[in-house]
């Protein structure tokens, strides 16, 4: 009998773990092979250890990707909180409010804040209608001498994580939004009864019990911002480089695949390193899942 | 100044139309022991929250310490309660979970200690400090819980069925346990539950509900020998309510024979409810017996027999140390001081005939209630 629903679990199991094995561990493999072979398929260090050059690019990349992340965070713990305070039908469109973007292509929604920070965009127009009518004001006025310079949006390492921003913000909403309506009710109230105000009960017992929210939000939104290459060439232009964009062209362009999988291998063993620290530090405060 | 420590007055409270509450007045007096008892849905819980601070009336005043605290949130308010599920925080040590009111109030540390210690004492839990909540059985979380909420020294502890999540000999320990605290630090205790043995066994006094409306209010031998009406009558233990008429003060005629009571004060041939509880039925030779009737089912319940009977048309429960075969005709007695004699209420008619009797499957309905508040 046991032996037989054992059989029967490892059966079902087994589509899973040929999908594992085929899609995972295979491919990480081969850009193992890849990273640590030159052309003709010889083991080499080379790869690893040109890397260094890349370095630069590298903390740019890990740096715009955590202040993307962080930017999230600050927004969408506000609104998680918000909506979980909410009744049911209101929850529901805002979770609806929330995905419905989720739906559009990724690529158009980074082309529709192009269009927003061009010179002759959107938000620039009206920015720069705004600076020039003060600029006019204190001249007229000849209060000061100094005028605002128009601003310049577009193909700037803000634009950059304005886009990632945008794009990975409901990754960070929802896993947050899901911890807070699993939260115990009257945990909060516990708390409120054994003396905390509102500033207290937030501190001291919502905050800690959402950390496993605010981690795997986290993860889910500074992986994917430091390996992008999209949001970078089309809102960073030349002048934001990311690593994400240097793995796509020695794939894409320079058919440098040995150099390409040592990027990402490297990378990878970053976010993992990012990642490890994030965890240890919300260990102290209880479980943590990714 | 009287001393009452907390007043109702006039309470109303409905939820989207519905009326939980309607205009409650009570008084609960300073260091008793006192229990809202009353079925699931009767407003016993929205009460208590009300006086932690957690619902405000549509309609009244809550008092406390003579003064009107409606509106005061409830960390300004100098009582602490026990929760169902206890509500520990997952995230803290047992330790900390205790100290946690202390440190909200910017206790020096070293008070703190000795506090938490002092409390880890009280509820027999040494050397637990740096265990985890989830670690706990269910028993020494609810230890935890009573600490937590005893160690900013309230004025009034409130209970919310806190013993409902354990097995039964746990839940008798920890009633004698309850009690035994309340007593040696003297503050007031408003125990909140629907299980009559429980609070029939601790409480100072017992406030028995049902729809918002409060039924009786009394000491449990009260309310046990003197039932207002039927519904409190059949929900304080076991009770044969029988429809009778007052023929004259002390004499009630029910089931067909003219009994001898302690009762008076009715008005001739007034129609009221009897209440004749089980134990108190004596089972006699039928040549000498008052009454009679077939018995039509037994059961052995340890100490006593079980036993239903027909007699006219009504069922009566009847606990009895003799065996009785099924079918047979006993006879029965009741003597004046075991008939109770209740004014015709709302509840008349809607209790005490065992005719369709299950306890089995009032025991089943009561499980499936808790799995689901389990959720």
């Amino acid at each position: 009998m046991n032996k037989k629903s054992s059989l029967m679990s490892r059966l079902a199991g087994a589509p899973y773990i040929v999908w594992a094995a085929l899609f995972i561990i295979v491919p990480l493999c081969m850009v193992a092979y890849y990273a640590f072979t030159d052309t003709t398929g010889a083991f080499t260090f080379d790869n690893v250890s040109g890397i260094g050059k890349y370095a630069d690019t590298f903390i740019l990349s890990i740096w715009l990707g955590l202040l993307a992340t962080v930017i999230c965070l600050f927004v969408a713990y506000p609104l998680a909180y918000i909506m979980a305070a909410k009744g049911p039908e209101k929850q529901s469109t805002m979770t609806m409010l929330i995905m419905l973007p989720m739906w559009m292509n990724f690529l158009l929604r980074t082309y529709s804040w192009m269009t927003i920070l061009e010179d002759n965009g959107l938000l620039t127009t009206a920015i720069n209608s705004a600076i020039n009518l003060i600029n006019d004001t204190i001249l007229a006025n000849n209060a000061l001498s100094f005028s605002l310079d128009p601003v310049h949006l577009i193909n700037t390492r803000g634009a950059v994580v304005v886009g990632m921003v945008y794009n990975f913000l409901p990754y960070m909403i929802l896993p947050i939004y899901t911890v807070m309506l699993k939260t115990d009710r009257s945990l909060i109230e516990a708390a409120q009864d054994l003396g905390g105000n509102k500033l207290a009960v937030f501190k001291n017992v919502t905050i800690p019990l959402t950390v496993p929210g605010i981690v795997s939000g986290f993860t889910m939104v500074f992986v994917p911002s430091v390996s992008t290459f999209y949001i970078s060439q089309k809102l960073g232009g030349t002048g934001t480089i990311l690593i994400g964009d240097i793995i796509e062209t020695q794939f894409q362009t320079a058919n440098n695949f040995n150099l390409g999988a040592s990027l990402s291998f490297v990378l990878m063993i970053l976010i993992f390193i990012c990642l490890a620290v994030m965890n240890r530090f919300s260990d102290d405060d209880g479980g943590v899942i990714i | 100044m009287s001393n009452n420590i907390i007043e109702l007055k006039n309470i109303s409270v409905a939820f989207d139309g519905q009326q939980i509450i309607e205009n409650m007045n009570l008084y609960i007096r300073d260091k008793e022991f006192i229990t809202f008892l009353g079925p699931s849905g009767c407003g016993k819980t929205t009460t208590l929250r009300m006086i932690a601070g957690f619902q405000e009336p549509d309609s009244g005043d809550v008092i406390f310490d003579g003064k009107i605290i409606n509106g005061v949130p409830p960390h300004k308010r100098q009582l602490n309660t026990i929760f169902q599920r206890y509500a520990l925080f997952p995230h803290l040590n047992v330790y900390e979970n205790i100290a946690f009111g202390l440190r909200l109030k910017k206790t020096p540390e070293k008070e703190i200690k000795e506090a938490v210690t002092e409390m880890l004492e009280l509820i027999n839990l040494k050397g637990f400090e740096r265990r985890s909540i989830s670690s706990l059985s269910g028993g020494q979380q609810q230890r935890v819980a009573i600490a937590r909420a005893l160690v900013v020294k309230p004025r009034v502890l409130l209970l919310d069925e806190p013993l409902g999540a354990l097995d039964l000999k746990l839940r008798k320990d920890m009633q004698v346990e309850l009690k035994n605290i309340q007593k040696r630090l003297g503050i007031t205790f408003i125990y909140v539950t629907h299980d009559q043995e429980e609070a029939l066994s601790m409480s100072d006094t017992i406030v028995v509900m049902d729809s918002g409306v409060i039924q009786q209010i009394g000491t449990p031998t009260d309310i046990y020998n003197e039932p207002k009406n039927a519904f409190v009558a059949d929900f304080i233990g076991e009770s044969n309510i029988i429809e009778g008429v007052m023929r004259a003060d002390f004499w009630v005629e029910m089931a067909g024979h003219k009994f001898k009571c302690l009762d008076k004060g009715f008005g001739v041939d007034e129609k009221v409810d009897v209440v004749v509880r089980p134990e108190d039925v004596d089972v006699v030779p039928v040549e000498n017996a008052m009454i009679s009737g077939v018995v039509t089912s037994i059961t052995f319940k340890g100490v006593y027999y079980e036993i239903i009977v027909e007699i006219k048309g009504f069922k009566w429960m009847i606990q009895s140390t003799e065996f009785q075969e099924v079918g047979s005709t006993i006879g029965i007695n009741v003597e004046p001081d075991a008939i109770h004699i209740m004014k015709k209420s709302q509840y008349s008619g809607l209790y005490g005939d065992y005719s369709s009797f299950s306890e089995e499957f009032d025991e089943l309905s009561d499980a499936t209630v808790y799995e689901e508040e389990d959720e």
